[in-house]
């Protein structure tokens, strides 16, 4: 029975971290403990079916349930699952293909306004009647739509440029990004389509369906606390969804192409790959999962505005897909956790705990260089607001040090 | 359109000024471009950094009261020298750091790497003048002989600062052509764009010119960047991005790679665009306006791209690693 010492070692391990968790439910610590039991779970060896269930175990019950004391963790767990998303869909286009995307962040704006136009009353603006905001029934319709309108949108971008050699094809979907930047920007007249630079708000939320379904159980629950569980378990699904549909085109003939492409363009061409139609193909997936994830996005936001869709998002993006490994699921999921993690948890908490430290005012006596009241720290400094720093450092080091990244794909021989 | 015509001419100066930015600033990107065959990413903030350069090296002079009895063109010069060598240097030390340990690596692993390069120096810079002025939105001092304009006529209206900015960039892109094209170390810098290897054995020391190359380019940077901050006189950590954009597409707009292409490309995007800011709403009736320039600049880079991918002046891009 040593085999089954790994598993009972993780399956205390969780247990301990969660008890942790739920003992300081105000502990950054505890909850990156928590999350780090996913990745453990990767590298320990143990069956797969008590992985599966452990994972789980975590993602089903225990982070909804610590969530619902902090909300903050829900949070970052849902934020986590759309940045997962998108660094998958980014994947597909990078790391399976090879072709560098800036512009990723345009398509997630897409989905998103998608939604906030005909999801709020802006849509009366331009179209006469009332009929907006429409209700609630009507988001999973636009899921639908939104993957439907990012693999059209991804075409219509991939048509023109994909001729284009590798370093002009990133300028190009970086100038792409943004024009739709400018036009979200600037689309409030003549017409009033995106309402410019104030952005749109209210924006309807899904329906919650399965309210009826709960009450039958006999549970009453406020839909405050109701929400953040629901877009919880919206983006798991949706990040699950994803990472099954990427699972099985990568192992698909069209995955063999797309990394044939990657390899080396002119064999794969001479071999009868059809290069540009692949390639589309790459542009419109990933395309379409920003945009369906742009639409949970500005669902869960109730307010967007173009701020939310700036360039560093792409560049984000991208840093989460190098830093797991281009081309490598594990790795996205990986990058977008980490990446997610860092900015959310751990430049925040050092951010805070340098505003306190700022507040007692107290004195640093440092050998041969004197005392330095720490009230004296300029405001400025605080490390969340550098995310920039971050990204460019991961991805200066990860192409350095390891451009393969941290989880490289398996290559089959 | 009797209004559209009696604005022309201070469009074009608009115009001219901003192209001359614009092909300083494209002028680097075209150079690495031409020895390197790659991005460099991160010029737009080499850019910026002459620009703070410049701004500092004026809070100086003022706070030990030697601007108001130097001698203009004095400070100019001094203002001027200080943000080349300084962005000259950065950009070689950028060289060395972020791309020089990924030669002969694919060519989009270093434009990763500069596109963090890029990043990394924008926060950088906003983390030093957060910590040592605790703000990173500054204002350069003004200058007197800058502020005047001269009257021209009743529909031209030229401010001294405009001159300034185009006397500047034509004598230093004179200078730059002088260089490259008549000097020794110019003739290495062009032997290495067209065959790094041919000139390697011919005992040119590549990765010296190349360095120096980004220096040259650099200092071109840091230039635009200080007459930037001359003629707009706000500057911050983020403001390079957009410029250095519209340089880059100057820069594809007349040929990557090719000197004279980045200067027209800079001059015909300048104007362009100071002609989209003046005209479009007019010809649009008000719908459309100047808020459409930055589109403008980018739709013209994705139609050159498109269409016309060797640019203006293009010469026969070398066949390289794809």
């Amino acid at each position: 029975m040593s085999s089954s010492l790994p598993s009972l070692g993780l399956f205390a391990y969780i247990a301990a971290s969660s008890v942790l968790a739920f003992i300081f439910p105000q502990s950054v610590l505890a909850f990156l403990l928590v999350e780090a039991s996913l990745l453990l779970l990767c590298y320990v060896p143990a069956p797969l079916k008590i992985k599966i269930y452990l994972a789980a175990l975590v993602l089903l019950i225990l982070i909804p349930f610590l969530g619902t004391f902090n909300g903050y963790y829900l949070e970052v767990a849902i934020q986590i699952g759309i940045y997962v998303a998108l660094a998958l869909g980014l994947n597909i286009v990078v790391g399976f293909v090879g072709l560098l995307n800036l512009g990723f962040v345009a398509f997630y704006a897409i989905g998103a306004y998608l939604w906030a136009i005909f999801g709020s009353p802006q849509a009366n603006e331009f179209i006469r009647g009332g009929f907006f905001p429409l209700s609630a029934n009507w988001f999973f319709l636009f899921l639908i739509f939104s993957i439907v309108v990012g693999a059209l949108t991804g075409t219509l971008l991939g048509l023109p440029v994909l001729r284009l050699r590798g370093d002009y094809l990133a300028i190009v979907t970086l100038g792409f990004a943004e024009v739709v930047r400018a036009l979200v920007n600037n689309l409030d007249k003549p017409i009033n389509i995106t309402n410019g630079p104030k952005g749109i708000s209210p924006i309807v939320k899904p329906p919650l369906f399965f309210k009826p379904w709960l009450q039958f159980l006999g549970l009453e629950i406020a839909d405050s606390t109701l929400y953040p569980l629901y877009f919880y378990f919206l983006i798991l699904v949706m990040a699950l969804l994803i990472i099954l549909i990427t699972r099985r085109l990568e192992d698909s003939r069209v995955g063999r192409a797309w990394k044939a492409i990657r390899e080396d363009e002119l064999a794969a061409s001479a071999m009868g790959v059809p290069v540009v139609r692949m390639k589309l193909f790459a542009f419109a997936v990933g395309a379409s999962f920003a945009s369906a994830v742009g639409v949970l996005f500005a669902a869960k936001q109730v307010f967007i505005n173009p701020e939310s869709f700036t360039f560093m998002e792409s560049i984000g993006v991208l840093a989460m897909v190098i830093l797991g490994g281009m081309g490598s699921i594990p790795g996205a999921i990986l990058g977008a956790t980490g990446v997610t993690i860092l900015n959310l948890q751990l430049l925040k908490g050092l951010s805070l705990w340098l505003n306190g430290l700022r507040q007692s005012g107290a004195e640093l006596t440092l050998p041969l260089l004197g005392s330095y009241s720490l009230s004296q720290l300029p405001a400025q400094f605080e490390p969340a607001k550098y995310e920039r720093m971050v990204f460019g450092l991961i991805l200066i080091l990860m192409m350095i040090f390891r451009p393969q990244g941290i989880l490289p794909p398996r290559r089959n021989r | 359109m009797e209004l559209a015509l009696e604005i022309l001419p201070q469009v074009l100066l608009e115009g001219l000024v901003l192209g001359f930015m614009y092909a300083l600033i494209a002028l680097g990107y075209t150079m690495v471009y031409g020895v390197l065959e790659f991005i460099n990413f991160a010029h737009s903030e080499i850019f910026v950094l002459g620009a703070f350069v410049g701004v500092e090296v004026l809070f100086w002079l003022q706070d030990t009261g030697q601007l108001a009895v130097l001698h203009p063109v004095f400070v100019l010069s001094l203002v001027i020298a200080a943000g080349m060598l300084i962005s000259g240097l950065a950009a070689m030390a950028l060289e060395r750091v972020a791309y020089r340990p990924l030669q002969g690596s694919p060519r989009l692993v270093a434009l990763i790497s500069a596109i963090g390069a890029s990043f990394f120096l924008q926060d950088a810079l906003r983390l030093f003048e957060s910590l040592w002025r605790n703000t990173f939105y500054l204002n350069y001092p003004t200058l007197d002989v800058l502020d005047q304009v001269l009257p021209v006529a009743t529909t031209l209206v030229v401010p001294v600062k405009s001159l300034m900015v185009i006397a500047i960039s034509l004598l230093s892109m004179a200078g730059l052509f002088y260089f490259v094209n008549r000097t020794r170390i110019g003739t290495a810098i062009r032997a290495v764009a067209q065959d790094p290897e041919t000139a390697s054995l011919m005992g040119i020391p590549v990765n010296r010119v190349i360095a120096l190359t980004f220096f040259v380019g650099g200092a071109m940077g840091g230039l635009a960047g200080v007459l930037f901050g001359l003629h707009y006189s706000l500057v911050n950590p983020y403001s390079g991005f957009v410029p250095g954009l519209k340089a880059f597409t100057a820069a594809v707009l007349g040929g990557i790679g090719n000197i004279p292409g980045a200067m027209l490309g800079g001059m015909v995007l300048g104007l362009l665009e100071a002609f989209a800011a003046s005209y479009l709403s007019i010809l649009t009736d008000g719908a459309f306006g100047a808020e459409y320039k930055d589109v403008f600049a980018f739709l013209v880079l994705i139609t050159i791209l498109i269409f016309r991918p060797r640019g203006l002046l293009g010469e026969t891009v070398r066949e390289g690693r794809a």
